[in-house]
């Protein structure tokens, strides 16, 4: 039997930012895989470094101020070694991109078909009416009325589900196995939001690509995920499929950030709150248990000195063994 | 009785064009909008991006002028007079205070804390400079933040602690009504439980109502005792919290609770054929919903305090009846 091999494989990376002469790892050592046919969701709060690992692993980071280490595994490349012109044959081609804000990610001064037509035209070696075949077939497989006429529009002149709709247009463009979705939908309404999550499971199960999406949003994870890892300061807390992360999470930050969404309360009761802040980058403690500070009721033998992320069930992963003695305050084990 | 009415309100823009730049046309962000509002209550306002939710609320505090419609505070109308600095309506001024989604531009970046909390208490009483220190400290204490707060700048602040500060500032002039706009959009999920449950402590603690503007369906239920479905610049669907969620009437107010995302995986493929359904009945019964011109029919009582806007019964219905039924026959 053939072993499944995985699409994109990420080993130990940490990509740390300039500060002065010192480099802070924003992302602190993480692993994880994507295989073919899934949604794998990476989530945590503003500044747990979800989005530096996805524009890790697009390449985007400024190579003066940043610093990668670690392995980007895809095909037969590490994608950390490549230089600027190779990254560019991936990019678009092998992965394609989404991101949050889709008049940012469009030029206002090209029409929808030549932006699209652009990713093409760089890619592949189609004639000019493929490429039209090609863009026409985009356009209503993402859903766009009336394509021949949006095609000749600009962006300004379309809605924001719209937009986003030609954004994954163009990351489709050259069919691409590995899809990055950093925040797809946070800047849409709700009835949009929905929309566009059925049309990218929809073109999950088309075109069995990979897809990695970023959120804050435990609505849009539990929507569209197959797999969920829960990142914290720069580290994955928990991966787990995203049945299992929903019905039984385990490490305290997870069921901490579950607890705290909004919902209809009896008389008296309150939101949880997670005391205290994310601290910085630069004050972060790269030592022991990062979420320790923020649980100050567990008593300290229930935390690691350094807490590794161990399979605790098939296909369940939980950093450290701080889990196993952790309780809400003011509630019995 | 509430202490606030709204009145068939209407805030309507000018679209200026042609070659001696006439009005062409409105943008009706506010239609004809009524809304009651009663001491200690929250009321939640929903609706999508353009929907008019905002414009509410700006209005009611004299952001945006009203093209017509009235404002009445305890009887007396004030209606585009809010930031009138006659000593008539101070008491409106004084009693209504607002709190913004973007906490770092609704703070003047060179002022310390207290000389920003400190402002609305310097306006409307005659506090000496240690009362004030006394009442920042208060303030500060009651959404969670230590007395040294008030000596730093808003920048030295998280996003989090910074709407918390807006929170204490809001309240500062002993208000009894609150418009939030959107007040947790900008915060991260542990950061927003914060803010929401120091929302509630205070509200408990003054009486205050509030008005919650927001698109989140999940904080709006949380907060809200009554809630105003929005679209097109009117209410499509008003009442008690349980009524709108549990008994949805309206084919808009079904479409948006639909959407909201569900916390349970294995749900998700039902979800989906159910949000398609819904999606379906919408294009299918748009006209039984919006007139001809796609403007939201006017609210009909639908049971007790549940308002929904549907097609006038009487007349107009049974004409057209009667005009399906001669179809039919010829």
């Amino acid at each position: 039997m053939a072993v499944e091999r995985n699409l994109l494989e990420v080993n130990n990376l940490k990509t740390g930012f300039r500060f002065g002469e010192e480099y802070h790892n924003a992302v602190d050592g993480v692993s994880l895989t994507l295989k073919k046919n899934e949604i794998l969701a990476i989530v945590g709060e503003s500044g747990c470094g979800k989005s530096t690992l996805a524009t890790a692993i697009m390449g985007l980071h400024d190579p003066n101020n940043t610093k990668i280490t670690g392995e980007i595994l895809y095909k037969d490349l590490n994608l950390t070694d490549l230089n600027e012109k190779l990254y560019n044959r991936i990019r678009g081609n092998d992965i394609g991109m989404i991101f949050q804000d889709p008049l940012g990610s469009l030029n206002p001064l090209m029409t929808i078909y030549n932006q699209i037509a652009e990713a093409l035209i760089y890619h592949s070696d189609l004639n000019e009416k493929q490429i039209k075949e090609r863009v026409l077939e985009l356009l209503n497989q993402v859903g766009i009325p009336r394509p021949e006429q949006i095609m000749k529009a600009y962006p300004h002149e379309l809605s924001g589900g719209m937009r986003q709709r030609i954004v994954i247009a163009i990351a489709l463009a050259n069919k691409p196995p590995i899809i990055i979705a950093d925040e797809p939908t946070t800047a849409l309404d709700v009835t949009i939001q929905a929309q566009i999550l059925d049309l990218m499971r929809d073109i999950q199960a088309e075109t069995g690509s990979g897809i990695i999406l970023i959120t804050h949003d435990l609505g849009v994870v539990a929507e569209t995920a197959d797999r969920v890892a829960v990142m914290y300061a720069g580290q994955i807390v928990e991966e787990a499929p995203v049945d299992v992360l929903f019905k039984d999470p385990k490490h305290p930050y997870t069921r901490s950030l579950l607890n705290s969404i909004p919902h209809e309360l009896e008389e008296g009761e309150e939101l949880h709150v997670i005391h205290g802040t994310v601290p910085s980058l630069q004050n972060l403690p790269r030592k022991g248990d990062r979420f320790r500070p923020r649980i100050p009721w567990i008593p300290d033998e229930a935390f690691d000195e350094d807490p590794e992320l161990t399979e605790i069930a098939p296909n369940h992963k939980v950093r450290g063994n701080s889990w196993k003695h952790f309780h809400f305050e003011g509630e019995e084990k | 009785m509430g202490f606030l009415e709204v009145k068939d309100l209407k805030v309507h823009y000018p679209i200026r064009g042609g070659i001696l730049n006439t009005i062409q046309d409105h943008v009706r962000a506010v239609d004809g909008v009524n809304l009651t509002i009663e001491s200690g209550k929250t009321y939640g306002l929903v609706g999508e991006s353009g929907s008019g939710k905002t414009t509410i609320g700006k209005t009611i505090i004299g952001l945006e002028k009203a093209t017509s419609g009235e404002i009445l505070y305890e009887g007396e109308n004030v209606t585009n007079r809010a930031r009138s600095r006659k000593k008539k309506y101070a008491n409106y001024n004084k009693d209504v205070q607002m709190i913004f989604q973007d906490s770092t531009s609704s703070m003047n970046p060179k002022k310390r804390i207290i000389d920003v909390m400190g402002e609305p208490m310097r306006n409307y009483f005659d506090y000496t400079p240690d009362e004030i220190k006394r009442r920042v400290a208060e303030l500060l204490d009651i959404v969670g933040m230590n007395s040294e707060a008030m000596y730093k700048y808003p920048h030295e602040f998280s996003g989090g602690q910074r709407q918390r500060i807006g929170v204490a500032r809001a309240v500062a002039s002993d208000p009894k009504l609150i418009i939030a706009d959107e007040p947790t959009s900008a915060l991260d999920l542990s950061v927003q439980a914060q803010v929401l449950n120091f929302m509630r402590r205070i509200q408990k603690e003054y009486d205050l109502s509030y008005l919650f503007i927001s698109h989140d369906l999940g904080v709006v239920q949380h907060m809200a005792d009554n809630i105003a479905i929005m679209h097109k610049g009117r209410f499509v669907e008003q009442g008690p919290k349980q009524d709108i969620y549990r008994d949805p009437q309206h084919i808009y107010t079904k479409r948006l609770l639909s959407a909201i995302p569900d916390m349970d995986p294995s749900t998700r493929e039902a979800k989906k054929i159910e949000r398609q359904r819904v999606e379906a009945e919408y294009d299918a019964q748009e006209t039984e919903y919006y007139d001809t011109d796609g403007r939201v029919y006017d609210l009909q009582e639908f049971r007790g305090s549940h308002f929904v806007a549907t097609k006038p019964e009487g007349p107009n219905r049974s004409l057209q009846n009667e005009a399906i039924n001669t179809g039919g026959e010829a």
